[in-house]
């Protein structure tokens, strides 16, 4: 069953959506921002770049497929609250193995609020007039004055460090392979390349196609001083996507310019922009970013496109790196930037999501260029 | 890539006359085509049969070819035209297949025409199911377990090694007309015989069967930089084992993961990739596994299809506009996103709601056929609907398709006052029965099913439906139950339960139906709690972008609000303008009697108005159509055509008008309710419609103008009808009022038959009475349309029917201008349908039915809307008759229309009407009063023979021009038959005659070799069809025996595609054709040729 208990999603300039609980009864404020894809919801929920947002999901079914121990990203759902048209009660998939876990019940048990029963296409047309703002979820208090108040009191994602609160606490090993249909995820075979992953709120999906790849991976700590990445000797440094705004994360910029030219280097979204700032770039927020797995991206040197998963909130000004790094990617609806490539020094970056999940694997490809990369600087 | 340069002119090949598996989907895609290139500058030589396309309109190409899709006569235009190139995946299978020939007899290359879209190794590959399973395997993908056999003994072989139930499909063929699943060896043994026989290559495919499995399709397009995209993902509600044309279908998929959906999603794209598909849409099928997501690849068909037609509204992605680019050399980020304007068609669409897709079936036309769904197509059409829920979607498509069902309507103890009940053990075995075999009404039975306290185990067991269908079903169901619940609680539905009902995609008249109040005041009682649709974009990127294409549909969303005073309300996207603006009502799915040739007439509409500056509104539920196209008209509503959601839409625009007499039937019901709600009815006022239904009405009318139809009287009863059959002598023709395409109409020709026909008309309406004509036999039928501003008429065409009244005018095949009709007639004829228009107060179009029967004019049928030969007319005359049509009901007269003198041309146009006999083993193929073609083809000629001969190879038929007659008429036809005997023997036919009939011609000095009927021993006629002995068929009949026993070698002849008629006049015709075909060199020439004569001719 859906809960029928009374939710209100209220955002900051007192627009007011009633629907029902859904999850955790309680009450979360984040900033607003829609999502596109139309599957894989337990992988949203579980990516730490979500950390300090309210995701609405545009297609209107979630939870058909239920959730289950694989499709995760991280350890926890990172989603400050969750918007949905229609859960499903009674999920309906061989890969849906324990009873209990149902998208209500995932979310409840791991302490998440979110509202159904509003009109998400509704608030989507809204973030997208409006740009993406803060909101209130509440299930436990109806009184939408208050709720308005406590909206209006929120700050903006803009400046604020989220990364110290997703990073991992100390450095692991990684094994894990990617998913198939016979039998899960594989083990890594072979590794033939030592690599350290930053972890600014890294997805695994990343690590288990860095793995894939033939990598050894660690993954450190966003705080780790760049000396001390150098001293486990790796053949490349990977950056991790991560949540919120680049500029604020001084000590990441700070290390990857250390590291500059001393390691081949590889970063995807959060990492991406880190990068660009380390090496003298700007960022700047977009209205309401990019969020889903449809996002048009052309490779510049080979004219090809590929579709990809997106989720990003900043983005790189293409004119503050001229001169220093080459753009190689670009965005085919709004011609931001997707991905870069020094002039001097073995480092690129991208501004998307390479390791889909969810999402297509166009460009998967990218992880043997990253190998190809550190191949070429031995 | 820019485009090419080195290619100017293009020939599309069209898909030929709509039958079951090929509908209008591919007017959809060839006129998108044929729009996009010339946008781009190039010349587009069209050649496609079917007269009822808008493709075929002289202005959406620079050559049109109204002309038998052979390739023989596709090769002539050819060699006409020198086309430097040649799109052939616009067309379907027939397009496809042609293409394949031209290019393996070398036509393609004697000409230097260039195949573009698809390459011939890449068809080849495609559609040759082994060498695609070979390239499966190559790339790592599993099939089902198979193997091919080109006879029967290869066949048992492979069966050997496989389990029942196995598939068995033919090569090579269409819709998967002649496979089927055999469930032991008796029925495989058959299945393959059928199927050798049907397969143009003698192979077919036995294959492990899926059935139960998962079904799933995806939308896959490709540009010429190898850059892929997926347009659209599908997941059948029917497992496998149901044509997916047959099966509901719904988007996206609703029950993989994204982990799961990504590795379909990777393996699509390695196929079109493997198959080399260059440019353009593809469409794959997947089956996956249950229980353990095992993923087969099915099929895949290297061209747009009935799914990429479904894929395109259900995205607002043109996937055939697309390919139509992709084919010229773009790429997809060259190309832009016509609804968001500011970005590229490089993406893949993502939705903010769900798309179901109903089939629409007609076994009813067919009884004595099997209505078990298998992998061969069965349906003749489909609805489509969108909602922001599977349920509200589902909702929405179950009460468009017009099959009087509101919803989830009760099937068992129809009338029964409790939503769940308790079934008895017969009613839980039919229940269970109905569930396990699919069929059209099991859908039906699976919200039975659960209110009869099935568990929701139970019915996915029996259905192997999903789970998650299931239980949405049964929320319905519910919901269903609470409304029912407090409706007995005193009537009063609160806010919150009424707004789910609507939202759930309850109807105002199954809520009304659920709760014992009229369909208005359930209206009412949504309306004053706030309860009201609101519209939304169909947007291709689920409102990340603004979207600049009003294509909409109806919501019942949450409502919202401001907390500084704003309003609370749920909102609305559809932005009325403030524009002069015009409804028109399309025709919903197609069905046997209403088809194509009624949006073609919607979309002239759109046409009309937009010249006449108005804004036009397309409201349709029909995914096939043009008229669904969002560039068609200015604003596209895809919603049910039920009075709810058209007056809902009339609503929101306020419209001038609403247009409702170019769709047929179904606006046409809705004409009189719609005025009585306030509504301004176009053209014709709905009284005049009611006026030309109402038996009693139109017979005082024809009194007044002094016009004569056959004589007749109405029966309410069993004992009336026989009394008035008495009366009027045998034969008698009778049917229920209000019908279409002559459903449930006979002629009846003794008492007996009469008694047993009331007993299951009566039944079939009983609140409508029966109607009883004395049936003119023998006599010549006669169609006309014609215009009328209310003042001035004009007659677009008089049609001469080849086979006699008695044969539903659509069945028919007819002439234009008549080939028989002396100059006084046709002057009768003009003058009577002149006053009718008038009496009528006709604004728009009319079509009047006569029967000529010794000298005097008859009227059978007076019907003030647009025919279903509208499009043929227009192309045979050369005058868009719809367009000017709504003109006129705009306020136009017909002179300043520039409609003057006789538009007869200077040449004959034949049509004739194509039937679905191959699908449906067993049905007899006797033409009579109920309507049983599905589609139409034009033949265009000199003369008589010509455009006949020009007809009957375009619907299929092979005309000998040497060989075995076989001659069979009953008594009456001898005198007449003499003619055409003689006729075939001295065009050097060898003649086969039954005895009488041989015994007659030899009296008459016309010799013909005798043969066993089937009744008088073997070998007989139809071991002679079957032996391939007999080249054409001449055989009519009469009377319930003869037709009965007649039956086998009608039935032979079809099932062995030997061209045979079934009526004197038909005889006579053919044998004109042959005459023809034998004297003169075959010769083609393009409709703007041919209208260019008419103008010069109506000049001089």
């Amino acid at each position: 069953m859906r809960k029928n208990k009374k939710a209100y999603l209220v955002f900051s300039d007192g627009t007011v959506f009633e629907g029902h609980a859904m999850g955790k009864v309680g009450e979360s404020a984040g900033e607003v921002v829609f999502n596109t894809s139309m599957s894989g919801y337990q992988e949203v929920l579980t990516d730490p770049s979500y950390r300090g947002q309210i995701v609405t999901m545009t297609y209107t079914h979630m939870g058909n497929y239920g959730t289950n121990p694989e499709d995760v990203e991280s350890t926890r759902p990172w989603v400050e609250g969750f918007v949905v048209k229609e859960p499903c009660p009674w999920p309906s998939s061989w890969r849906y193995e324990k009873e209990g876990q149902t998208l209500d019940e995932y979310l409840e048990h791991r302490g998440i609020v979110g509202i159904w029963g509003v009109d998400t296409r509704a608030i989507t047309r809204h973030i997208r007039e409006r740009g993406a703002m803060e909101a209130v979820i509440s299930s436990m208090d109806d009184n939408v004055e208050r709720l308005y108040e406590k909206a209006r009191g929120l700050e903006g994602l803009k400046g604020k460090d989220l990364v110290k609160e997703v990073t991992c606490r100390k450095p692991y090993h990684w094994q894990q392979a990617l998913w198939e249909l016979e039998g899960g995820y594989k083990k890594g075979g072979e590794a033939a390349y030592r690599v350290v992953a930053y972890d600014y709120g890294i997805k695994l999906n990343i690590l288990r196609n860095l793995v894939e790849a033939g990598c050894d991976v660690t993954v450190v700590p966003a705080w780790m001083p760049a000396e001390q990445v150098l001293e486990l000797n790796p053949d490349g440094i990977f950056l991790s996507n991560g949540p919120g705004d680049p500029e604020p994360v001084t000590y990441a910029i700070e290390n990857i310019r250390r590291l500059i030219g001393k390691r081949p280097i590889f970063g995807i979204c959060l990492g991406h922009q880190l990068l660009a700032l380390a090496i003298g770039g700007r960022t700047y927020k977009l209205k309401f970013g990019h969020h889903g797995g449809n996002q048009p991206v052309k490779d510049l040197k080979t004219g090809r496109v590929e579709i990809t998963s997106q989720n990003h909130g900043f983005s790189v000004d293409v004119e503050s790196i001229k001169g220093i790094a080459e753009l190689t990617h670009l965005n085919l609806n709004d011609h931001t930037v997707e991905g870069i490539t020094h002039r001097e020094y073995p480092l690129f970056s991208v501004q998307y999501h390479p390791e889909a999940s969810p999402g297509p694997h166009d460009s998967q490809y990218l992880f043997k260029r990253f190998t190809a990369l550190m191949e070429g600087q031995r | 890539m820019p485009k090419r340069t080195d290619i100017d002119r293009i020939l599309i090949i069209g898909s030929g006359p709509i039958v079951i598996g090929q509908a209008c989907e591919f007017d959809y895609s060839g006129t998108q085509a044929c729009k996009a290139l010339r946008e781009e500058g190039y010349k587009v030589v069209l050649v496609n049969s079917n007269p009822a396309t808008i493709m075929t309109d002289p202005n959406f190409a620079d050559r049109t070819y109204i002309e038998p899709l052979t390739p023989e006569v596709v090769s002539r235009i050819i060699e006409r035209e020198r086309p430097d190139a040649l799109l052939p995946t616009m067309g379907g299978q027939t397009a496809l297949n042609i293409a394949v020939r031209l290019h393996e007899d070398g036509v393609l290359e004697r000409f230097g025409v260039k195949m573009i879209g698809a390459n011939p190794e890449a068809i080849k590959k495609a559609e040759d199911r082994e060498l695609f399973k070979e390239a499966m395997e190559r790339i790592g993908l599993k099939m089902p377990q198979s193997g091919f056999a080109r006879s029967v003994d290869e066949a048992m072989d492979i069966v050997g090694r496989l389990r029942y139930p196995v598939i068995i499909r033919p090569s090579f063929t269409l819709g998967g007309t002649g496979g089927g699943i055999a469930y032991n060896r008796e029925e495989f043994m058959e299945l393959v015989k059928k199927g050798l026989s049907s397969s143009p290559i003698e192979e077919v495919l036995v294959e492990e069967s899926l059935i139960g499995w998962k079904e799933y399709e995806l939308e896959v397009m490709r540009d010429g930089k190898d850059n892929v995209v997926i347009v659209c993902s599908i997941e059948n509600l029917d497992p496998m084992g149901v044509h997916t044309g047959d099966s509901i279908t719904v988007a996206p998929q609703q029950t993989l993961s994204d982990k799961e959906y990504q590795i379909m999603r990777d393996a699509a794209m390695d196929i079109i990739r493997e198959i080399g598909v260059d440019t353009g849409g593809s469409n794959i099928q997947f089956a996956i596994s249950p229980r353990d997501g095992r993923m087969y690849v099915i099929e895949m068909n290297p061209r747009v299809s009935r799914s990429s037609a479904l894929a395109s509204k259900a995205t607002g992605f043109p996937i055939a506009k697309i390919s139509a680019r992709l084919a010229i050399g773009y790429t997809l980020d060259e190309i832009p996103n016509d609804i968001t304007e500011k970005t590229p068609a490089s993406f893949e669409p993502t939705i903010d709601y769900v798309v179901v897709k109903i089939p629409r079936f007609t076994f009813e036309k067919f009884p004595r056929t099997d209505p078990t769904l298998t992998t061969q197509m069965k349906s003749v059409g489909e609805v489509m609907a969108i909602g922001r829920t599977f349920k509200e979607a589902m909702g929405k498509a179950l009460r468009s398709l017009e099959t009087g069902r509101t919803g989830f309507n009760h099937v068992i103890r129809k009338d029964r006052d409790s939503v769940y009940f308790e079934p008895t053990q017969a009613e839980r075995d039919e229940i269970a029965s109905m569930l396990k075999t699919p069929g059209a009404e099991r859908p039906w039975y699976l919200a039975e099913a659960l209110r009869a306290g099935f568990s929701v185990e139970e019915v996915c067991g029996l259905s192997r439906i999903d789970r998650w269908f299931v239980c949405q079903i049964k929320e319905m169901v519910e919901l269903e139950a609470a409304l029912k619940e407090a409706s007995k609680k005193g009537g009063i539905i609160e806010e919150e339960l009424l707004r789910r009902a609507k939202s759930w995609g309850l109807s105002d008249a199954f809520i009304a139906g659920l709760t014992g109040m009229d369909e208005a005041s359930a209206r009412k009682m949504a309306r004053d709690r706030g309860v009201e649709p609101v519209y939304k974009c169909v947007d291709t990127c689920g409102a990340e972008f603004e979207a600049y294409t009003p294509y909409l549909y109806s919501t019942h969303e949450a409502p919202f609000f401001n907390i500084k005073g704003a309003e609370k309300r749920a909102e609305c996207e559809a932005n009325p303008t403030d524009r002069r603006k015009v409804i028109i009502l399309g025709s919903g799915p197609n069905r046997i009697g209403q088809g194509i040739e009624f949006d073609y007439c919607c979309v002239h509409a759109s046409f009309a108005l937009r010249e006449e500056g108005y804004e036009s509104i397309m409201v349709n539920c029909n995914p096939e159509t043009v008229s669904t196209d969002y560039d068609t008209s200015d604003r596209l509503y895809f919603e049910p055509l039920t009075f709810e959601d058209v007056l809902s839409i009339v609503e929101k625009e306020r419209p001038v008008g609403v247009v409702v007499q170019l769709g047929g039937q179904t606006p046409l019901k809705l004409a009189v309710p719609l005025e009585r709600a306030g509504v301004r009815i176009l053209g014709t006022p709905p009284d005049s419609i009611d006026m030309a239904e109402d038996r009693e009405r139109f017979d005082s009318l024809l009194e007044r103008l002094g016009l004569r139809r056959p004589e007749s009287g109405t029966a309410k009863s069993k004992e009336e009808a026989l009394k008035v059959a008495e009366e009027l002598g045998y034969p008698v023709m009778v049917r229920p009022s209000y019908v279409l395409g002559g459903r449930a109409m006979e002629i009846v020709y003794d008492r007996d038959s009469l008694a047993d026909y009331m007993i299951q008309a009566v039944e079939a309406s009983p609140e409508h009475p029966v109607l009883v004509d004395k049936f003119l036999e023998g006599a010549v039928e006669v169609d006309v349309d014609c215009l009328s501003d209310g003042e001035d008429v004009a007659i677009g065409g008089i049609m001469e029917h080849i086979e006699e009244a008695g044969v539903h005018s659509g069945d028919s095949a007819c002439s234009l201008p008549p080939y028989s009709l002396e100059e006084g007639l046709l002057e009768e004829i003009k003058r009577q349908t002149t006053l009718l228009a008038r009496e009528l107060r006709v604004v728009g179009l009319m079509n009047v039915q006569f029967a000529v029967k010794d000298g005097t004019l008859y009227i059978l049928e007076v019907n003030p809307r647009a025919s279903r030969t509208v499009p043929f007319v227009s192309k045979a005359v050369g005058i868009p008759l719809a367009k000017i049509a709504t003109k006129l009901m705009l306020g136009r007269t017909i002179r300043e229309c520039g409609i003057k003198g006789d538009l007869t041309p200077p040449y004959v146009s034949v049509k004739e009407a194509v039937f679905p006999f191959v699908k449906f083993p067993g049905v007899d193929t006797l033409l009579g009063p109920e309507m049983k073609s599905t589609g139409e083809v034009m033949g265009i000629g000199t003369d008589f023979g010509w455009a006949f001969a020009k007809a009957q190879l375009a619907a299929g038929s092979r005309l000998p021009l040497k060989g075995n007659v076989f001659i069979s008429v009953r008594d009456e036809d001898k005198p007449q038959i003499l003619d055409v005997a003689a006729e075939f023997a001295k065009m050097g036919f060898h003649i086969i005659a039954t005895r009488g009939t041989a015994r007659y011609l030899n009296e008459h000095g016309i010799e013909a070799e005798p043969v066993l009927k089937v009744i008088e021993g073997r070998p007989h006629i139809v071991d002679r069809i079957k032996s391939g002995e007999i080249d054409m068929v001449i055989n009519t009949s009469f009377g319930a025996q003869s037709v009965k026993d007649s039956y086998s070698i009608r039935r032979t002849s079809v099932d062995m595609g030997v061209a045979y008629v079934t009526t004197v006049a038909g005889a006579h015709a053919v044998v004109r054709a042959i005459r023809s075909l034998l004297e003169e060199e075959f010769a083609v020439k393009s409709v703007q040729e041919y209208h260019t004569e008419t103008l010069e001719k109506t000049r001089t």
